[in-house]
């Protein structure tokens, strides 16, 4: 099998490139996807029956919830790629996703107890998926920490790598023990995602706020893999030719 | 020169298992150590809680999981430190043998002398908590179980941490996380042995994790020891 | 006939390159003594054909084959780092009982005639820790000894030996040139090896 174009497309150059290329490819349709989702969500969708305008947090919430799950799950495959076949490239899009899923992760836990200071009267409920984002974050903030704490790049990549992969086969456990916590313990859970009943009008824009916050992620991925790159690379010949 | 004839990978993690157990009781002194520090933090519960038996027998489960959760995390973080110092660990690497058996072997002996000797004391910390007697068998397995659990956990953490300096605090950082489900089902099985009602629910949960943990970790171990060696 | 070959042989630490297409051949019955300055890349080319420490790009052959196995081609070599791998808590012989026992089945005796070869049966049986740097090294030799490879990885070795002990580490090393062993050293020492069995491969330190 030919596997140049495994490694051309491993090249930094070439991915600096790309990413360059790719980035406004993903950036405009997220703004207008999110514009869209905001418009219908905010504006077009009628007040939930039993939440009133609370309900609308939903539109960051729930694409933030998905993206953090999503985002690790990126970085741990590409985590996997750099550590089985050596790619240094993947190593720096597993790096890049870090911050942003720790961020993401953040935004669905604010956004989380915002929407349970008028549902359950407080801020913190120990309910199953916040308690499960809470963990996600601590997973991320190790992962960041372990490449942090090595000096030596390629061991911090490998190292982390490891953790990530080993996190990965983690979080769908934690996610299954922490809901038989709750359902055993059974404190208040009123975050009704994906509801079959979910009329239309609130389900639409819902669905554009998934498809923006997703190509958001893509297009803020590609800013921070060309950053990654051109800090790995900041002595390499082909980097003078590329800026100057 | 012939090639010369290699034990079985099962041979070379005995000999692995009993070098350590050697060493540690050369220094029996540390052996001790986590399992002091377990009871002093359970102790300090009824301290700085409450000594009403019935209050602290409502909590048991979360102390003594948490006191063994911390205990083994300490523990484990000097797992392969010493063994990186002096150079035995790159040997085993060396040893034409896979590293995962040799380091699951150092992960065994580990077990067998913390979180075993922490399961065997965790009855007598409960009875301290208001624990009944006819709980014990059902606290004691959860634990045996869950702290191997914790052990093979703790060695990818150790592994990881093996060329960071100060590792300990970044180790316990790492591995407490994916400790939850072990703390989860073992608190439950717990709190069920204490009430009254089968823990076997749990228990099997908390063993279907130590089968993952025995097959995956030693893997991920291995992996993280050749990267903390470079 | 055993034989080690390193072709294009690339190596990073960190982001530095240490190593750019070093390449040697060396046959069986050789020495290759690896000279250079401290930061040009003795110890990583070590450790590096050890696999210790990843390559970046090269290509190592063992007896004219790419070891499809890396657990035989360890199986067959003897590497030595900066300290001797011994337990502090235990004595000469139970450490290289356990070194030995990872690797092969030991017979009866070949300990104690490896401490006899080295001179070392007189503190045999104290812990390590209770024993001199060069003594410590005795004993580490005893355990290549024991493993009885054919290549042997042989970084710094003089370190802290005495007069009696280098020429002990020349008489070693020549008894496994003439099984048709091989040996890669990093010393600046002369170890007084004959000239015809010897290869040199001189390292620069990289900018």
């Amino acid at each position: 099998m030919d596997w140049t174009w495994f490694h051309k497309f491993g090249s930094p150059p070439h991915v600096y490139r790309l990413a360059g290329v790719l980035t406004p490819w993903f950036a405009w349709p997220a703004v207008a996807a999110i514009l869209a989702g905001l418009y219908g969500g905010l504006v077009l969708a009628p007040p939930d029956y039993q939440q009133g305008d609370g309900f609308r947090i939903i539109y960051v919430h729930a694409p933030s919830a998905w993206l953090s799950v999503m985002i690790y799950a990126t970085m741990a495959a590409a985590a996997f790629v750099g550590l089985v076949w050596r790619m240094k490239v993947a190593h720096a899009v597993a790096a890049s996703c870090a911050g942003i899923g720790a961020w993401f992760t953040a935004v669905s836990l604010v956004t989380g107890m915002l929407w349970g200071k008028p549902m359950w009267g407080t801020y913190w409920v120990w309910d199953p998926r916040l308690t499960a984002q809470l963990i996600l974050l601590l997973l991320f903030f190790g992962y960041m920490a372990l490449r942090a704490g090595i000096d030596d790049l390629g061991r911090a990549d490998r190292a982390s790598a490891v953790l990530a992969v080993v996190g990965l086969v983690n979080v769908p456990i934690i996610r299954f023990s922490v809901d038989w916590w709750n359902s055993i313990h059974q404190a208040p859970s009123v975050m009704k995602l994906g509801r079959p009943t979910m009329p239309m009008d609130m389900l639409v824009p819902l669905l554009l706020m998934l498809l923006g916050f997703t190509l958001y992620f893509a297009a803020v991925l590609m800013v921070r893999l060309r950053a990654e790159v051109l800090r790995r690379e900041r002595n390499a010949s082909w980097l003078k030719e590329a800026v100057l | 020169m012939t090639p010369q004839p290699r034990t079985s990978a099962l041979a070379a993690a005995s000999a692995v298992l009993q070098r350590d157990l050697v060493l540690a009781l050369r220094r029996p002194s540390q052996l001790l150590q986590p399992l002091a520090f377990f009871v002093v933090v359970t102790l300090l519960f009824p301290l700085g809680y409450t000594p009403e038996l019935a209050k602290l027998r409502s909590i048991a489960p979360g102390v003594l999981w948490v006191g063994a959760l911390l205990a083994s995390v300490l523990a484990l973080d000097s797992l392969f430190r010493d063994d990186a110092a002096d150079g035995t660990l790159e040997q085993f690497v060396l040893a034409g043998q896979p590293l995962a058996a040799l380091l699951f072997a150092k992960t065994a002996a580990h077990w067998l002398l913390t979180g075993l000797p922490l399961a065997l004391m965790a009855p007598v910390t409960g009875i301290a908590l208001g624990v009944p007697i006819e709980a014990m068998p059902g606290i004691l397995c959860a634990l045996c179980i869950g702290t191997v659990t914790l052990s093979l956990i703790g060695a990818i953490g150790a592994g990881l941490t093996l060329g960071v300096r100060r590792g300990g605090v970044l180790s316990s950082l790492l591995t407490l996380p994916l400790s939850v489900p072990v703390l989860v089902f073992g608190a439950r099985a717990t709190e069920l042995a204490i009430t009254g009602g089968s823990p076997s629910g749990a228990l099997y949960l908390l063993a279907a994790l130590m089968v993952l943990g025995l097959t995956l970790a030693p893997l991920a171990a291995a992996a993280a020891v050749r990267i903390g060696l470079e | 006939m055993n034989t080690l070959s390193l072709s294009n042989w690339h190596v990073f630490r960190g982001e530095r390159q240490v190593l750019r297409g070093v390449g040697f051949d060396l046959q069986g019955g050789r020495c290759l003594q690896v000279l250079g300055d401290n930061g040009s890349g003795k110890t990583t080319l070590l450790r590096s054909i050890a696999g210790l420490v990843p390559r970046e790009a090269g290509e190592l052959r063992w007896c004219g084959a790419v070891p499809a196995d890396e657990g035989q081609f360890h199986a067959d070599l003897g590497y030595l780092g900066h300290d001797p791998p011994l337990k502090a808590d235990l004595d000469a012989r139970e450490n290289l009982a356990f070194a030995l026992r990872v690797r092969r089945p030991v017979v009866a005796g070949e300990i104690d005639a490896a401490l006899a070869r080295v001179g070392a049966q007189a503190y045999a049986d104290r812990p390590v820790r209770t024993l001199s740097a060069g003594q410590r090294r005795r004993i580490a030799f005893a355990a290549l000894l024991c493993f009885r490879v054919p290549l042997w990885l042989l970084d710094e070795p003089t370190t802290n030996l005495d007069a009696a002990g280098i020429a002990l580490l020349r008489e070693l090393m020549d008894e496994c040139l003439a099984r048709g062993g091989l040996v890669v050293t990093a010393t600046h020492q002369d170890l007084g090896l004959d000239p015809r069995r010897l290869d040199r491969l001189a390292l620069a330190v990289l900018r």
